[in-house]
């Protein structure tokens, strides 16, 4: 039991930062990002590429995966999805769904389907509490998890760019009036959300085998905790993560491993059926 | 820019412009001039154009012919992040409070242009001043605010982008008499400091006695405009409905 709430929590936390990005890019952009997954993924492979020909410790690639991810987010943004919002919601969805299926044949056709691991000093390493016993990767995921969003959560607070990020948010019209882009505004929160995107992908790497048809499980992931901690809530990611780690956990303690990812889906439905907008949502 | 006078020229001119909404012509060869450091009027029913006009001074909307010139400029064509930029700011209807953002919060994003960052405390301060509620309410969600205080913080949002000029449309919408008469009493103060302001109202008289000009639009035309002292509310109310 204490061995499933510990790693429930420590799984809450990787969840978190694997949602977060897709909760921005809901919440602000109003853009279901079907690709959020194929991102992550996208992520963990450049960083992959970059270990491989470095011999860097994969968190040290982020300083160069975390960039690049930047710059292909506020491209993705400012070339396709900013010139296509003015139509509605449909065009941009399938231009995301159009990104994913292109992302992962790509990487298909460079790194095979051969299942990869981002190797690390920690792989097998492990710290008891009491009688638990808990992976030192899990550890990392969450600490790392709960700083980027705490550091995400104070950007949008604290800088003129956070803050017209939240204001475009709640009135296009009105930011514009004081002085925002909007369509900046929306490449750098895409931008900042394929950041988010980076990290949760190199943490992912590190912790299981991944293939390059890996994404769609973590847009599952990332939809959950979206539905659980309310659209474009950065709080609500954080306890939405925590929520869903722990029911999938507790809910393999309770009914057997095999229904580890039901219990999870479970809590969804049972957030839609009774408080559809979100714990956090505003 | 240099060749622009500010005791000759108008600050603001509006030449002929027109939009549309789709097939509907909401504003339709209106024209429209503005002296430096004037309190100006613009009144008329429903559906005349007003808001249409303001917003496609300041850059929300694009004119399908016409101009519009600040200070001697051609802004016309620039969006509305450019034109505030310039010194010309928009209180919009209905306020448009960033409603899940703080008071403070909504007030910095006010100074958001680069050159009104540098006096953020200053002017932060100045805004506090004008409006002292506001400080005590700063750490609240706009959209928690009464109608009246929210009217507040879009001024206050306006001021701290440090405009040379403030449209001000329909600020007294909804707000009651006393409300109204102390927002401005507000406006009349921002004045005397030197920025000019243009308002919508529907009250033909509080606006002949706030402003010393007074323009009324009638199915997006300015069909009247002269000096507010000369202009008497029968004339007006004449040109109001058409009659």
């Amino acid at each position: 039991m204490t061995q499933a709430i510990i790693n429930g929590i420590l799984l809450g936390g990787l969840y978190a930062i694997v949602g977060v990005g897709m909760s921005v890019i809901f919440g602000i952009v109003r853009l279901t990002n079907l690709a959020h997954g194929e991102f992550v993924i996208l992520a963990t492979y450049l960083s992959l590429a970059v270990t491989r020909s470095t011999g860097m410790n994969p968190l040290l690639s982020l300083v160069i995966v975390a960039p690049i991810m930047f710059g292909v987010g506020f491209l993705i943004q400012n070339t396709m999805v900013n010139r296509l919002l003015p139509r509605g919601q449909e065009a941009p969805l399938l231009v995301m769904f159009g990104l994913s299926i292109i992302i992962q044949n790509v990487l298909l056709q460079f790194f095979s389907a051969d299942a990869q691991h981002l190797r690390h000093g920690n792989d097998t390493a492990s710290l008891s509490f009491g009688s638990a016993v808990v992976p030192v990767m899990f550890l990392i995921d969450c600490i790392i998890g709960v700083i980027v969003i705490i550091a995400l959560n104070f950007f949008m607070k604290k800088t003129y760019t956070g803050n017209a990020i939240r204001a475009v948010s709640d009135d296009n019209t009105a930011a514009r009036i004081m002085g925002v882009n909007v369509s900046l505004i929306y490449g750098a929160a895409m931008g900042i959300a394929m950041v988010t995107a980076a990290v949760a992908g190199v943490l992912v790497g590190m912790t299981y085998n991944f293939y390059p048809t890996t994404g769609s499980q973590y847009l599952i992931i990332s939809f959950g905790v979206v539905v659980i901690g309310g659209m474009g809530s950065i709080k609500g990611t954080l306890v939405a993560g925590l929520v869903f780690g722990l029911a999938q956990l507790l809910g393999a303690y309770f009914f057997g491993t095999s229904l580890q990812l039901l219990s999870g889906y479970i809590i969804i439905l049972i957030m839609l059926a009774v408080r559809p907008q979100g714990l956090f949502a505003k | 820019m240099s060749e622009w006078n500010q005791d000759t020229d108008a600050m603001l001119s509006v030449e002929g412009l027109q939009v549309n909404y789709g097939d509907f012509i909401a504003v339709k060869d209106a024209s429209l001039s503005v002296p430096y450091c004037e309190i100006v009027s613009v009144v008329g029913t429903n559906g005349a154009g007003k808001s249409t006009l303001f917003d496609c001074v300041a850059g929300v909307v694009k004119p399908r012919a016409g101009r519009v010139f600040f200070k001697g400029e051609d802004i016309t064509a620039l969006p509305a992040h450019e034109v505030v930029a310039k010194g010309l700011t928009l209180v919009p209807q209905g306020s448009r409070c960033f409603i899940r953002m703080t008071v403070e919060e909504n007030l910095i994003m006010g100074s958001y242009t680069k050159k009104a960052r540098k006096d953020r405390a200053a002017t932060l301060k100045k805004t506090y001043e004008l409006f002292p509620v506001l400080f005590e309410k700063r750490n609240d969600l706009s959209g928690s605010l009464s109608g009246g205080q929210r009217q507040m913080v879009a001024i206050g949002r306006a001021l701290m982008n440090r405009p040379e000029m403030i449209l001000f449309d329909e600020i007294s919408l909804g707000l009651a008499p006393t409300v109204i008469k102390d927002i401005y009493a507000r406006i009349k103060e921002i004045n005397r400091d030197g920025v000019t302001a243009v308002l919508i109202e529907q009250d033909v008289k509080r606006s002949l006695r706030t402003s010393s000009r007074c323009n009324v639009m009638l199915k997006g035309k300015v069909v009247l405009t002269g000096s507010s002292r000369e202009l008497t509310e029968e004339k007006i109310k004449a040109a109001y409905f058409g009659v």
